[in-house]
């Protein structure tokens, strides 16, 4: 490793900035809070069972499911998304994926702020549901768990069309037409053959939106209405306002704990499949 | 069938961008009802002080940030496609890209806390560059597909010093990649908020743009964000392109 110069530079500054930090926030997890904030020197093991109470664990199952929703749906609309792309003008295929691309590049905050626009109770979708007579009066949309979810999915939708389009249009297009030679109609190719064969791409882009959701602190503050819906939000509140820095760190392993987890499982059913 | 479905996502992706661009234009300033058209809140919006500090400050941070990130991923890739590489250096170079932004944020703010070091522009710099280093790393990666190592070969054994070889072999081949991931690496760190927010210590002097926007769209809402808005979805659309042009027709990412 150290005979590699050209790397030195670059991870000393990952190693320095990065893993430093967070073996110190490790470090922390089995401390406690002082009577003022700061940190008491007392190893023990009293964060990780508090975030296993009830009060914090339900705040970590609604991360995770709020998560698993906003994954599973991003991949069900994209997935049709991005194998119309693959049907396209080979021409514009580029310039489809590129426009779908363009607004991920766009600051975040903004994407999210346009949400809380649209989804207030006097905002564009509550006065079109009550133009076409769907409503009497405004629904509550916005901070909701609904909210959290459309908010998440509009954010993180264009790289999960990517990454399956990237699946799919390396897919050989002889299996496909084999699957149809013998007999097999447009579902039980696309369920048979399709679908198991563009699996990586599914998983990533599932993978990817899960966990950059799971851990979110923007989306679930500004469209969850600053309720403590999700961990992120809870991490942020006991490092800024609680001040409880210990039982902060040790949230945060459990969630990073939480995303390797997912990572590892996701390297194993990938290695699977190249078996 | 495949059009109106097409046509459906990008509806929903581009709908609500569209709708902060118009409602900028708003006379009334309310996201509610169409007071006519006026350029109003541009008016207000160069009139706010605090917005051009913030702005100068976002372009230093992005400035300096990828710079030296720049230089680092670079190397970086270089390093572990042209030598050696190992799983140890590969986990190194992507946990910056998959950690949660809360988690990098509060273990670096414990870390500065720690070592009692003074907050401001120059610690959401160093912090900053870890992502950005990982990025550039991954972009000019790519670039490597496309390079034929025995070109490197030819050259040592033409009498090719290393410094010869990278100028005239090796930076031709990376550099598209290099300028994409430089860009993205701007890009990155101007709209960055949750770890330039913890990092930029007390007070408002170093308060970047992203810190800005977030305090006016959580703590009462003025019409100037949606001005503010339309320019920065511009100006990141404007270095979208200018980075696809750099990699000639090669989608990012």
């Amino acid at each position: 490793m150290f005979k590699n110069k050209l790397v030195l530079p670059g991870l000393t500054w990952i190693s320095l900035f990065l893993l430093i930090p967070c073996i110190i926030i490790f470090t922390y997890s089995f401390f406690e809070r002082g009577v003022y904030g700061g940190i008491e020197y007392n190893f023990n093991l009293e964060n990780y069972v508090r975030s296993f109470k009830w009060t914090y664990f339900k705040i970590l199952l609604t991360s995770g499911q709020i998560a698993f929703l906003a994954a599973s749906i991003s991949v069900l609309i994209a997935f049709p998304a991005a194998y119309c792309i693959t049907k396209a003008n080979p021409k514009y295929q580029i310039l489809l994926l590129f426009f779908m691309m363009l607004p991920f590049w766009s600051n975040y905050l903004i994407r999210t702020y346009s949400w809380m626009v649209l989804l207030n109770n006097q905002g564009l979708i509550n006065n079109l549901l009550i133009y076409i007579g769907l409503i009497d009066e405004p629904i509550r949309l916005l901070y909701t768990k609904f909210s959290v979810i459309v908010g998440l999915v509009y954010n993180y939708l264009p790289f999960v069309v990517l990454s399956i389009y990237a699946s799919l249009s390396t897919m050989n297009k002889e299996i496909i037409e084999a699957s149809e030679d013998l007999g097999g109609n447009f579902f039980d190719t696309l369920i048979r053959v399709i679908i198991p064969l563009s699996l990586p791409g599914i998983l990533a882009g599932f993978i990817f939106v899960f966990v950059l959701s799971v851990g979110n602190f923007i989306t679930p503050d500004l469209l969850g209405g600053g309720k403590f819906l999700m961990i992120g939000n809870l991490i942020y509140d006991q490092f800024l306002s609680a001040r409880d820095w210990p039982f902060g760190s040790s949230l945060s392993l459990i969630l990073v704990t939480i995303m390797l987890s997912l990572l590892f499982i996701q390297s194993l059913i990938l290695a699977r499949k190249k078996l | 069938m495949k059009k109106i479905y097409l046509c459906i996502v990008f509806c929903f992706l581009y709908i609500p961008i569209l709708t902060l661009i118009t409602l900028s234009f708003n006379k009334s300033g309310l996201p509610t009802s169409w007071g006519g058209f006026s350029i109003n809140w541009y008016y207000e919006l160069f009139e706010n002080q605090k917005i051009f500090k913030a702005l100068f400050n976002t372009i230093i941070v992005a400035f300096f940030s990828t710079i030296i990130a720049g230089l680092l991923g670079t190397l970086l890739a270089m390093g572990m496609e042209l030598r050696k590489s190992n799983k140890y250096i590969e986990a190194t170079a992507f946990i910056p890209m998959i950690i949660p932004d809360i988690v990098m944020a509060i273990s670096l703010l414990s870390f500065f806390t720690l070592l009692q070091f003074t907050l401001g522009l120059h610690s959401i710099i160093i912090s900053h560059v870890v992502f950005n280093t990982a990025f550039v790393c991954a972009v000019v990666r790519t670039r490597f597909k496309y390079f034929d190592h025995n070109v490197i070969e030819a050259s040592y054994d033409l009498g090719g010093k290393h410094i010869i070889t990278f100028i005239k072999i090796t930076l031709p081949i990376i550099l598209p990649g290099v300028i994409a991931g430089s860009l993205l690496s701007f890009t990155l760190s101007f709209d960055e908020f949750i770890i330039a927010f913890f990092t930029s210590g007390a007070g408002s002097s170093s308060t970047t743009l992203p810190m800005l926007i977030y305090s006016m769209i959580r703590f009462g809402v003025t019409p100037e964000i949606n001005a503010l808005s339309t320019f920065i979805i511009l100006f990141s659309f404007t270095i979208v392109f200018i980075s696809q042009r750099a990699v000639k027709g090669k989608l990012l990412i």
